[in-house]
């Protein structure tokens, strides 16, 4: 009888199935100002509780810090969040109404979510230009990337990047020859390419000068309000610069959340980073 | 009146001549010679006295004079009447004096007169002789003599076979006296003991008491009885299927075996170093050559030969396996791709080198006495000496690996490297000299299942190339970098193998195996047992 | 417009295209307009050898293109060069008609030798020429098409997929030796006598296939050169040097693939059925593992990620072949498994990427 019932939506005149259904993610919805929801997620590997219970909103146009210690789930948590890994359990939605869960990574891509990876990873062998157009949002199915060439807007949008991330004046050079801080802005401008709505960048300021440094706070800053972004870094300083709200993760889940000042005098924060 | 004067005159004579040729020395027994006197007689009944007393007079003749009769070799010469024994040679006959054993050259057909037996007597002979035979000092002679009567078993004779059985001490004939009894119980006149019978014969697998049941059920007229005949037919039917199941797991286990010794190596290997080595065959195939050549320079003790074979061969192409990782692989490492190819390579050198010393054709390596033949269970299922040994080879080759691996400071760096290589290093390990004697050690393994192979087929330039792809099966669908995935891989699949082949054929048995696997390995990409985390990308 | 400029940043793809247009007119003529024994007479055995170099050359572009630019190292590819032929191989065996040993009308020899009484359903219709050329392209895009379905989806990549490629083709290689098959067991379909009514043997056909064949190594060839020089061809590589990346880009990295893999199993199908006719015969073996990586190798030996390398490597290693197992029949397995060895360690990017970098070197140092 069980069996019945599940077939029986396939009499159903009006069923379209599911592989019938247009390939369109429903549109973001911020009506309630809040961009992304993690909640109740678990994931484990190996019995090893990776990320435990975590709970974490951000809300639209926001730029949020996240630290935390080594191991305490940061990159699992940006795994989650763009497909990569599925968690045990708990529910993530991009807005009301895109459930993160049920999309892989190139929908999640496609539904405004960018990811810059720790390790800077860009297309070494390709021109600056090519990265640069190959994260050009835009139809990204077969056909249509076959048949793609650059219209006169994007062209433009592409100079006007390549300006902003500071390779203005090598475009045509292989990206593998870059400095590691060009790489690292070079995947930020990967990022813009995609005009998303939500950015995720994993350690922007590893192997940066202090000039470059300064220079990649100024364009995250500027990303915030149009964007939200959510940047995860180790190093203190660079987080100061920048940061209004600040979330620390710890094994896995949550320890405290709120501006820097609260932050640093939080004293579960301090004993879990000095070991005191 | 004339006729039986007659005879008895000819009977007299006869004797007479039967006293004189009678070896001398010694004491001629007086109721085997009646016994001759009357075969010559022309009446069946009385060749059947004649036969009776023969079998009754424990003369060491005996048994032959009703065989020789039986085959039809028994003549009297026409001439002087003489018993002989004759061989037909052509057109004529090779005679010889019966008693004596004298030959006395060939003679014309016509000059002989063969004595005649029927239907009736020659089962009379074959009881007889089985009769005398049950009672013959010789194991053998004496399993013989109860498997011939088990076709014509009759009330008296089952007496004595009950009688036989009460004595016998040699395990295999009480076993087929219990067989012979049980068949002599199921043509019982009373329907109980019938019944009883066939009680006693439920699970007993032996095709002789199956076809007898069959031929009761056709027979029978009583109902009760064709159905308890039945329903033990049935048994005994569920019990064959059960054992050519049996047959078949074993069958499954053992090649599931062969699979396991010429993948672990590759495991190692794949696992530890993440090389895929298409030369692995080829280290196999050098392995069984190995055990060939020791065979030939020690032709006279080949079991010793395949014993030192293992430990040569583990050192021949554990050789074999570094020289390849000094002076190819190592560098190529982080080019899986290239390796891949660079092994593919060197197993085509391999292949034309040993084709250019050994010839291209198969040579086959001997088997020693204590692994050929086979173990008997029972009647229908008997094992084969050299896959049930070379079963528990495999096992023993996993075992000792698998101690070597969990237990040995070897084993510890070689996970180790495994599982994180610039840490390993950091940590003092030499990652290359680690490499180095893994694939030392994965080689070396493909040699001993190569001493394993060359008892099972023809050791030739092809051998590795029939085994290599059926390894990576067994490597990816156990999942790579876990021995008991290869362990469970390889047995499961050999199983499912054999499973497969009675239903469609060995070859289809084989694609469809390799199907499987092929979309076993896209559902679960990581094989049975995957790595978790993030040590897994 | 844009792919005349791709043509002309093309060099070697140039040179390459014009030798092969000269080659289909004058080979051909050669053969054809001189007499034997003149100077300029080119045999008809070198013709057709070279006609299949051709195919091979194609077929060396067909894996080319997933390995070179996809990171694919397909082992399976000779799987999908077999199927083609054998098409084409049904098509010829359909020709023969009443000609054959038992002169059946309905039924192909074999099947007459294995006592059948019927033509296979999968038989049908290739008595028609027009279905056997849509059969060399959907077989093989069928299989390429639920090989890649299944296994890019679950992301199956590197070593893995190289190996299951190679299962595959071993698979279909046991299969086809079964007379059960239909498909002419271990002999495999021979015998032809014409195709589109043009007897097999003449020297005009011959002459015919080997134009076919360097019209479709051509064609295939800018097929494949429009692909890699789109944006398509850029997503590729990306896939190629960071597969991971490319997806949170939002590419659907399994599409790709399955397009890319499909399109390239029907070029190496189209391989297979000009094949077939010049050589004669098709049998199981064409399925065999090594007949796939030795595809492998005349790419590598080319330079992979080039095509036009591709190309070179199939003609300078098949040359190499006919020539040393005709010369020193020992040493062609030695020779293969040299080069194997020798070009993965000493020459990773080929013999069109060794000449470039020589030729950077030099401007270096100039």
């Amino acid at each position: 009888m069980a069996s019945l019932q599940t077939l029986h939506p396939l009499f159903n005149r009006d069923e379209v199935f599911e592989f019938l259904k247009p390939d369109i993610p429903p549109s973001l919805d911020l009506s309630r100002g809040i961009i992304l929801y993690l909640e109740d997620i678990s994931v484990s590997f190996d019995g090893f509780k990776a990320i435990n219970d975590l709970n974490l909103y951000i809300k639209d146009g926001e730029l949020r810090c996240i630290i935390g210690p080594n191991g305490a789930g940061k990159t699992t948590m940006m795994d989650i969040i763009t497909g990569k890994t599925r968690p045990d359990k708990g529910s993530a939605w991009f807005g009301q109404s895109i459930n993160l869960l049920k999309l892989d990574e190139p929908e999640i891509a496609l539904a405004g979510i960018g990811r810059k990876f720790q390790k800077p990873t860009v297309f070494e062998n390709h021109t600056v230009h090519d990265n640069l157009e190959l994260a050009l949002a835009g139809n990204k199915k077969v056909l249509p990337t076959l048949k793609a060439r650059l219209r006169s807007e994007q062209q433009d949008y592409i100079g006007e990047t390549l300006l902003l991330i500071g390779l203005g004046d090598r475009p045509y050079s292989p990206a593998g020859s870059l400095s590691h801080g060009q790489k690292q802005w070079l995947e930020i401008g990967m990022l813009l390419m995609q005009r998303p709505k939500l950015l995720l960048i994993d350690e922007p300021a590893a192997g940066m000068t202090h000039q470059e440094m300064e220079r990649t706070t100024e364009l995250l800053t500027n990303l915030a309000g149009e964007h939200s972004v959510v940047v995860v870094e180790h190093d203190m300083d660079f987080i100061r610069t920048i940061a209004r709200t600040v979330t620390v993760l710890h094994q896995g889940s949550v320890l405290a959340e709120g501006s820097m000042a609260e932050i640093q005098n939080n004293q579960k924060v301090i004993e879990v980073y000095l070991g005191g | 009146m004339h006729s039986f004067s007659r005879d008895f005159a000819l009977a007299a004579l006869f004797w007479l001549l039967l006293m004189t040729q009678y070896c001398s020395g010694a004491e001629p027994n007086s109721q085997f010679l009646d016994g001759l006197v009357l075969l010559s007689a022309q009446s069946f009944t009385e060749k059947e006295k004649g036969i009776e007393l023969i079998g009754a007079s424990q003369d060491p003749l005996a048994a032959r004079t009703l065989q020789s009769l039986l085959d039809g070799k028994l003549f009297y010469t026409s001439k002087d009447n003489i018993l002989v024994y004759g061989e037909s040679e052509g057109a004529n006959y090779a005679i010889s004096d019966f008693l004596s054993g004298e030959s006395l050259g060939l003679v014309k057909k016509r000059n002989l007169e063969k004595i005649t037996i029927n239907n009736t007597l020659r089962s009379t002979l074959k009881t007889t002789i089985a009769l005398i035979n049950l009672q013959h000092p010789d194991d053998t002679v004496r399993l013989a003599a109860v498997n011939a009567v088990l076709s014509d078993i009759n009330p008296e004779l089952l007496e004595i076979l009950a009688g036989c059985y009460q004595t016998e001490k040699n395990e295999q004939v009480r076993d087929a006296l219990s067989v012979a009894l049980a068949i002599g119980g199921l043509r019982q006149q009373d329907t109980a003991k019938r019944l009883e019978a066939l009680q006693s014969v439920r699970g007993d697998v032996h095709p002789v008491i199956k076809n007898e049941i069959q031929a009761l059920i056709d027979r029978e007229t009583d109902a009760i009885v064709i159905k308890a005949a039945k329903s033990t037919l049935t048994a005994i039917e569920g019990k064959i299927a059960w054992f050519a199941r049996l047959e078949t797991l074993f069958f499954g286990l053992s090649l599931g075996s062969v699979l396991v010794l010429a993948a672990i190596g590759l495991a190692i290997t794949f696992g530890v170093i993440g090389v895929i080595n298409m030369a692995h065959g080829e280290l196999i195939m050098l392995g069984a050559y190995t055990t060939y050549v020791l065979q030939q320079l020690m032709p006279d003790s080949i079991g010793l030969a395949l014993a030192l074979s293992v430990p040569a061969a583990f050192g021949v192409s554990g050789l074999a396996g570094i020289l390849i990782e000094r002076s190819v692989i190592r560098f190529l490492y982080g080019r899986p791709l290239e390796t891949l190819l660079a092994t593919f390579g060197i197993s085509l050198v391999l292949q034309q080198t040993v084709r250019s010393i050994f010839s291209p054709l198969n040579r086959s390596v001997a088997t020693p006495d204590w692994m050929s033949g086979s173990i008997t269970i029972n009647p229908i299922l008997s094992l084969t000496s050299n896959r049930v040994t070379i079963f528990f080879f495999a096992m023993l080759v996993f075992g000792a690996l698998f101690l070597l691996l969990k237990k040995s400071s070897l084993g510890l760096n070689v996970r180790a490297v495994a599982q994180n290589r610039a840490m390993a290093r950091a940590m003092g390990i030499r990652a290359a000299r680690v490499d180095a004697l893994t694939f030392g050690l994965g080689s070396g393994i493909a040699g001993i299942a190569g001493v394993a192979l060359s008892q099972l087929t023809n050791v030739g330039p092809n051998l590795g190339q029939a085994y290599i792809i059926d390894s990576f099966m067994v490597v990816v669908f156990g999942g790579v970098g876990n021995l008991w995935g290869t362990l469970l891989g390889g047995l499961s699949l050999g199983v499912a193998n054999k499973f497969l082949e009675p239903w469609s054929g060995a070859v289809l048995a084989k694609i469809i195996i390799l199907v499987f696997i092929i979309l076993f390995i896209q559902k679960r990409p990581q094989g049975l047992f995957p790595q978790k985390g993030r040590a897994a990308e | 417009m844009s792919s005349v400029r791709l043509l002309y940043n093309d060099k070697p793809g140039m040179v390459m295209l014009v030798l092969l247009a000269a080659a289909a007119v004058l080979v051909p003529l050669c053969n054809l307009g001189f007499p034997d024994g003149h100077l300029l007479h080119i045999s008809t055995f070198t013709m057709t050898l070279v006609g299949k170099y051709l195919c091979y050359g194609l077929l060396a572009v067909s894996v080319d293109l997933v390995w070179g630019y996809l990171g694919i190292l397909s082992l399976g590819h000779g799987a999908f060069f077999a199927l083609g032929g054998y098409a084409m191989g049904m098509y010829l065996m359909r020709q023969i008609g009443d000609r054959g040993v038992y002169g059946n009308p309905l039924l192909p020899d074999f099947m007459v030798f294995l006592n059948w009484q019927d033509l296979p359903w999968f038989w049908h219709g290739f008595d028609y020429f027009f279905f056997a050329l849509l059969m060399v392209i959907l077989v093989p895009a069928a299989l390429a098409f639920a090989f890649g379905w299944f296994a890019f989806r679950s992301r199956v990549t590197g070593v893995y997929l190289s190996i299951i490629t190679q299962a595959m083709t071993y698979a279909l290689l046991l299969a086809f030796f079964r007379n059960e098959m239909g498909f002419g067991g271990n002999n495999g379909l021979t015998d032809f006598k014409d195709i589109l009514g043009f007897p097999l043997q003449s020297d005009v056909t011959k002459a015919g296939l080997f134009v076919a064949s360097a019209t479709a190594l051509a064609l295939g060839y800018l097929c494949c050169r429009f692909i890699t020089g789109s944006k398509l061809g850029r997503v590729c590589t990306a896939i190629r040097d960071q597969e991971p990346r490319v997806r949170f880009l939002g590419y659907r990295v399994e599409n790709i693939k399955l397009f890319v893999f499909t399109f390239s199993a029907v070029l190496a199908g189209i391989a297979g059925a000009l094949y077939v006719p010049q050589v004669g015969i098709i049998n199981p073996t064409e399925f065999s593992p090594l007949n796939s990586i030795e595809i492998v190798i005349w790419v590598a030996v080319g330079g992979r990620g080039t095509l036009y390398g591709a190309v070179a490597g199939a003609l300078v290693v098949n040359y190499a072949k006919s020539y040393l197992t005709a010369a020193f029949p020992d040493a062609w397995l030695f020779g293969l498994g040299a080069l194997f060895i020798l070009v993965t360690i000493f020459l990773p990017r080929g013999i069109s990427g060794g000449m470039t970098g020589l030729f950077r070197k030099r401007q270096e140092i100039n």
